[in-house]
């Protein structure tokens, strides 16, 4: 328990330390705001329409396929470690699978989710 | 208790100085090593050699005026970089710099905390990351931020699988998830994981440098493109945030990589944290010095090398591995 204090204590002091060198910032610089100095950067010009602009669903589509692989490697780290003990039938029944999950791969690459046109 | 209270701050104190000054002379090294390789000099007046040019620029920053656009989301504003510097830092507390000593009579291991999860700690703190870039781009109220932030979590979240998957090789040769333990596998050069893992190491190699956002793989901040990417509507301290978040993080991976490839802490004559430094450092180099030679990547192309290329190879790495340490 004491190993996960030090994480607590590290996050603490870490936060506390940028939050006092914004402090420190804020007493030391200047502040002289005007309209134009805060208007949003667009090239210098002014901005046009709503900054939350639409943007491509693929994004979307990575994400989802993140979240498919990503559960895979939860799923592979305990049976790296305990690899060891384990011995063939792991061995076997990973393969397996792995290889369902890259059967599925390939299918979102044929269907073309991970081109990018 | 309040003796362990006192050792782990005092730790936690020592980690996060070191790491912070590390971060500072990384930013010197680059300008350095950047300016040899393009026939200039580099920073030569803050100091001799230019050496306290990082004091000098920490100087500069906390002086600047902080600007507050009028369109930013304010608390999710000024929390992201925090948001992105703290995690960053977190990975060091798990990396072992250098054997156990006694210091009044007690064993006082030279690692933050000696997380049995060690592996799993550092990946779930590397996938926090992307959460402060995030919530900089989207709160920004800016087209270049939100374009630099949304492509950031995409390309992160894409590499992040590799990364994870490349790793894995080395668990299965080690048995374990304990950073130390990892080092103390790897006594001698012959012993180093990267002889075992060979197209591991590369994987983790290209993965991290895409993690991090670093050239040629830098598509978040792509200047002539995006202006400054996620943060181009920060300022004075808060940006230094972001660019020392940048750092830590740049440190952090080669921190990992040195420890999980490289034998860590361990190597002859000099002292340990010496050779961990310079371990760490040479990985450092590799990374600028690609900055200096590669041009920067296609965002399809960049999407469409890892999903296709490194997802692949690294599910492929893990399979023979697991067949080879079966045999």
């Amino acid at each position: 328990m004491s190993e996960y204090l030090a994480v607590l204590i590290f996050i603490f002091v870490g936060a506390g330390m940028v939050l006092f060198t914004f402090f420190l910032a804020r007493i030391l610089r200047p502040h002289n705001p005007y309209p134009e100095k805060n208007v949003n950067y667009e090239c210098a010009e002014l901005p046009i329409g709503s900054s939350w602009i639409k943007f491509h669903n693929r994004y979307y589509i990575f994400a989802l396929i993140f979240v498919i692989f990503d559960v895979e490697a939860v799923f592979l780290f305990p049976w790296a470690v305990a690899f060891g003990q384990l011995g063939l039938y792991a061995l076997v029944e990973m393969v397996i699978f792995i290889f369902i999950l890259l059967f599925g791969l390939l299918y979102a690459w044929k269907k073309g989710v991970l081109k990018w046109a | 208790m309040l003796e362990i209270v006192l050792i782990s701050s005092l730790k936690v104190v020592v980690i996060m100085a070191a790491v912070l000054t590390g971060c500072a002379y990384a930013t010197y090294m680059e300008r350095k090593v950047v300016a040899r390789l393009q026939h200039r000099v580099g920073p030569t007046y803050a100091g001799p050699y230019g050496l306290l040019q990082p004091i000098a620029d920490a100087v500069k920053l906390i002086f600047k005026e902080d600007i507050v656009p009028n369109r930013v989301e304010r608390i999710t504003w000024g929390l992201a970089p925090l948001v992105s510097f703290v995690p960053a830092l977190l990975t060091f507390i798990v990396v072992p710099f250098g054997a156990d000593i006694e210091l009044f009579g007690r064993q006082i291991k030279m690692v933050g905390s000696d997380l049995n999860i060690g592996i799993l700690f550092i990946l779930a703190v590397t996938s926090l990351g992307v959460y402060g870039i995030v919530l900089a781009g989207w709160s920004s109220g800016s087209k270049y931020s939100l374009m630099g932030g949304i492509r950031s979590s995409a390309q992160m979240i894409s590499y992040e699988v590799g990364y994870g998957l490349s790793i894995i090789g080395v668990i299965l040769v080690a048995n374990t998830l304990s950073l130390r333990e990892l080092v103390e596998q790897q006594a001698s050069v012959g012993d180093w994981f990267i002889w075992r893992q060979p197209l591991g190491f590369i994987l983790y190699l290209t993965c991290a440098i895409a993690e991090t956002n670093r050239l040629p793989f830098d598509m978040p901040e792509a200047e002539s493109e995006l202006v400054g990417g996620y943060h181009t509507e920060y300022s004075s301290m808060r940006f230094a945030m972001f660019f020392m978040g940048e750092y830590a993080n740049m440190l952090a991976v080669s921190a990992v990589g040195a420890t999980l490839f490289f034998g860590g802490w361990q190597g002859p004559y000099l002292p340990p944290v010496v050779w961990f430094i310079l371990k760490v450092f040479m990985f450092m180099f590799f990374y600028i010095w690609l900055r200096a030679t590669f041009p920067r990547f296609r965002y399809d192309q960049l999407m469409a090398f890892g999903w296709k290329v490194l997802f692949p190879l690294a599910l492929l790495n893990t399979m023979v591995t697991a067949a080879l340490v079966m045999l």
